[in-house]
């Protein structure tokens, strides 16, 4: 631990720690463009220069310069202020002066970093450089003459996303960032860039001049578009959500999200139900909430009503619906909408129990069944960590890009029963071995095998569990807490054929199967669930409720609401609340905080913020013998929930990345 | 130095190129470059690898040889590294030619020296044979780049010509040159002029005169 001097005060950084971090652990601010902390070093920005000693008399660039014992490092002297000013005027040397109509204006390292290091003037009177725009994509607008080469996006697009297609082409003034060609940046993790960008060069094509940073009502959030938890912050105007943008959670998304968590908000607007409706004669009608409720009423269900819970719910409306049935007499509900049967008697068997930071030191994973990519993006930049740190990596299923090295074992799970003598050998030799089984492996009815190889491998150890289950349903996990299942899944709640089927924001459910049953769907969007319904009750989506998710990793987070739901829509748990009066139940809670406090004494985990203590694994059942061919539940990774189907950037995005309509492209030309 | 894009990547010209393939000779070639880097650092070949495809371009077109797009993805695939990687390094150094060239690649220093040595005449000689600065002349034959320093500055000015330099130049010698490989035949690369062997001291030393014989100790002059 080597001992350095920042201005006169004296501290002890960790070993292999840069000048740069000696410094910010000093409370220092060094100014910096390329230098960041989950990037690889390339001291290319010449921002951060400060003076060391010993060394030569000249400033040097203290984020590549590793600290070392007895350093003098001065980041106030008179060399220092006269190099960031040095270094600053050349950078706006050709940069535009087109900060009022650029949209990073207000939110841009550059212009505060200009306001607080360079001088007053520029005393630059030659003619400045332009760079043509590059095209990258239907969510990454360019504006290349901004950009002042710090390659962070190149070093993310190689490093984070693994998909090498963003480079640097030319050389020295001529310079161009440009992806392969001009062709769209294709992956899940690509707008990332954009938060990247020191300057306004990448900016967000969708929320291209929306607003200022000023104007914005920051709301701390939970992602729902897969079951990852992402952090995000909701940027909201108004009642209308603008922008969403990661916060960062080393535990959970680090400081990353997915495209469809950030650009699935201009879904929100759109399709949206605001009005209630009934079904008259075939045909869904406007109606009143007293008219909906009394034709739910009228139904007679008594205790004959079934609850499914869609993918996106909260842990609170989720609860709400159990009291409500429970005050009815019944315990139909279910989570599970496509028709998945696991055993939940014990959670630890659905669990992703290596948790997302741990999963980084494996040194040998098996992947059964799962689509990591398009499932939870963010995890599959854990993935790549543990590769680059020598992981082995074994996946049965269908082949996908994974984007580092793997061994394909074959699309049947049989193949659980017999594995390859090197799966076996590696996993086996392994000091931290994992197993990963996905949506498809478990369908596929891997879990039992799965479980199964636990013993076997000795998955579990001391301070380790390599026993994961990722779900890509933000609701999952919670509504398995809160006991949203049936024993034969959803076919428990056909058999019952209920009177009355409350669909809590379902949309993936067979609802032919309920051919009798009275249809009331409690969502925020207009899409195969509303279709189905004989009711609508028009509910409030994730940015407009405050809310608890558990995540796939058994994390109990908590989100705040950003805004109020539109129209006639209520949030969800008030409806469910109001329906209890109109059927003349009692449910126990009358405000948000008594349902919390009611669902907190219910299941005590979910009052905690952080991880569940699911216990231990179940024995596996003898002789599971799984057979089958593995099929990956998404289709579409940019349409898999009701608000990205009515997002017209994500309607795009899948258009024209997955489906190569180039019409959208040569539209903005 | 004339702006440098990579050649538009057109269907006619996958169609022409797509199909890219080392000739036997160069196949081994290849396999010869690859292999003197260790093993998994195979990508440190890109350099040589673009050269040889150019040189193979050149050969099969009659030309000093460029690289279009397909065959950037061909060494990429070759090296099995992103194709981005490699237009990183053929748009880095300006000895690749990202666009079709002529037979004879004419390229002209234009840098302080050779410029106070008549630089500018060498481009005017250049001029009067109808070639004009980043393009071909319409007979194939010249493609005309004015570059910066080669190094060759004792020796001003100069330009290289495909693989050779050609330096002390007059617009009489240049024309010589140029004459020379017009027809087909290979003038004497170096210094054109006749009193230089290479580029020791026009007439005889001026310094250091004692040395030219024998080794001679200054010190004691000091």
């Amino acid at each position: 631990m080597p001992k350095v001097t920042v201005d006169g005060q004296e501290i002890e950084v960790p070993n292999g720690a840069t000048v740069l971090q000696a410094c910010e652990l000093a409370g220092k601010e060094i100014p910096r463009f390329c230098y960041h902390e989950r990037l690889s070093i390339a001291g290319n920005c010449r921002m951060c220069l400060v003076e060391v000693k010993p060394g030569p008399p000249k400033p040097q660039a203290s984020c590549a310069l590793p600290a070392a014992e007895g350093q003098e490092i001065r980041t106030d002297s008179e060399m220092v202020k006269k190099a960031r000013e040095g270094v600053m005027e050349f950078l706006l040397i050709n940069h535009p002066l087109d900060c009022p109509i650029c949209d990073q204006g207000g939110e841009c390292d550059l212009q505060d970093q200009a306001i607080a290091y360079g001088r007053g003037a520029s005393r630059y009177h030659e003619n400045k450089r332009a760079v043509t725009e590059k095209y990258m994509g239907p969510l990454i607008k360019t504006i290349m003459t901004r950009c002042i080469h710090c390659t962070r996006c190149v070093r993310f697009s190689e490093e984070i996303a693994g998909v090498d297609e963003i480079g640097a082409l030319y050389r020295g003034e001529h310079m161009q960032i440009t992806t392969y060609l001009e062709h769209a940046a294709k992956h899940e993790l690509s707008a990332n860039v954009i938060d990247l960008c020191p300057v306004g060069a990448l900016t967000s094509r969708p929320y291209a001049f929306e607003a200022r940073p000023w104007e914005l009502k920051k709301t701390l959030g939970i992602d729902v578009s897969d079951a990852m938890g992402s952090n995000i912050r909701i940027d909201s105007r108004g009642r209308e959500v603008l922008r969403v943008l990661p916060r960062i959670n080393d535990d959970v998304n680090e400081e990353w999200i997915s495209d469809k968590a950030r650009y699935q908000v201009d879904g929100l607007v759109r399709q949206r139900l605001d009005k209630v409706f009934v079904r008259k004669a075939g045909k869904l009608e406007r109606a009143s909430w007293d008219e909906a409720f009394g034709a739910i009423a009228r139904a007679k269900a008594g205790s004959s009503v079934a609850a499914v819970a869609g993918d996106m719910l909260d842990c609170e409306t989720m609860f709400a619906a159990k009291k409500l049935l429970g005050a009815l007499g019944s315990t139909l509900v279910e989570s599970r909408q496509t028709g998945m049967d696991y055993p939940t008697g014990n959670l630890a068997a659905v669990n992703f129990n290596s948790t997302f930071a741990g999963i980084e030191e494996a040194d040998a994973i098996l992947i059964v069944g799962s689509m990591v990519r398009w499932e939870a993006p963010l995890l599959h930049v854990r993935l790549r960590k543990a590769v680059k740190r020598g992981a082995r990596v074994f996946i049965v299923g269908p082949h996908w890009e994974t984007t580092f090295p793997a061994e394909w074992l074959g699309d049947d799970v049989a193949v659980l029963g017999k594995l390859p003598k090197n799966v076996g050998e590696a996993m086996g030799k392994a000091s931290k071995p994992a197993v990963i089984v996905g949506g498809g492996g478990i369908a596929a009815g891997a879990l039992e095998a799965a479980l199964g190889l636990v013993g076997e491998w000795n998955l579990v150890r001391d301070g380790w569990n390599g026993f994961n289950v990722l779900h890509f349903s933000a609701a999952r996990m919670g509504a398995l807490m809160l006991g949203f299942a049936q024993k034969s899944g959803i076919v428990d709640l056909v058999n019952a054929k209920p009177k009355v089927l409350l669909a809590l924001g379902a949309d993936e459910v067979d609802f032919r199967r309920f051919p009798d049953a009275l249809k009331v769907y409690v969502g925020h969007h207009g899409d195969k669930g509303a279709h189905a319904a004989d009711i609508i009750l028009p509910g409030a989506a994730y940015t407009e409720k405050a809310g608890t998710y558990v995540s796939t990793e058994g994390r109990v987070q908590f989100a705040d609401k950003a805004v109020f739901a539109p129209g006639d829509a209520r949030e969800d748990w008030t409806i469910l609340r109001a329906l209890a009066d109109a059927l003349g139940v009692s449910v126990g809670f009358d405000s948000f905080d008594e349902l919390r406090a009611a669902m907190i004494a219910e299941v005590p985990a979910l009052g905690v913020e952080g991880l569940v203590n699911f216990g231990a694994l179940p024995k596996p059942g003898k002789g599971a013998k799984p057979k089958g061919t593995i099929g990956y539940p998404i289709k579409d990774f940019y349409l898999t929930n009701p608000i990205a189907r009515a997002s017209l950037t994500m309607q795009r995005c899948s258009a024209e990345l997955l489906h190569g309509d180039d019409s959208f492209a040569e539209a903005a030309e | 130095m004339a702006e440098r894009a990579p050649h538009p990547d057109t269907p006619e010209l996958r169609e022409q190129y797509g199909n890219f393939a080392w000739t036997e000779a160069n196949a081994a070639e290849a396999k010869a470059i690859v292999k003197r880097y260790p093993e998994g650092r195979q990508r440190s070949a890109v350099m040589p690898l673009l050269d040889l495809a150019q040189r193979q371009v050149g050969a099969e077109t009659n030309t000093q040889g460029w690289l279009p797009i397909p065959v950037m993805e061909f060494v990429a695939r070759e090296l099995d590294m992103p194709v981005i990687r490699v237009l990183e390094v053929a748009t880095f150094y300006t000895m690749y030619n990202l666009a079709p060239v002529g037979r004879f690649h004419v390229q002209v220093c234009g840098t302080t020296p050779c410029m106070l040595r008549g630089s500018d005449d060498i481009l005017d000689a250049c001029y009067k044979r109808g070639m004009k600065q980043g393009h071909t002349t319409p007979d194939g034959l010249w493609t005309l780049t004015e570059v910066e320093c080669m190094g060759n500055c004792s020796s001003a000015p100069m330009v290289q010509i495909n693989d050779d330099n050609y330096e002390d130049l007059t617009p009489e010698r240049l024309d010589h040159v140029l004459d020379e490989l017009a027809a087909g035949r290979q003038p004497k690369t170096g210094t054109q002029d006749p009193a230089r062997h290479t580029v020791e001291p026009v007439g005889g030393p001026t310094t250091l005169k004692q040395m030219v014989t024998e080794n001679h100790d200054y010190r004691g002059e000091w």
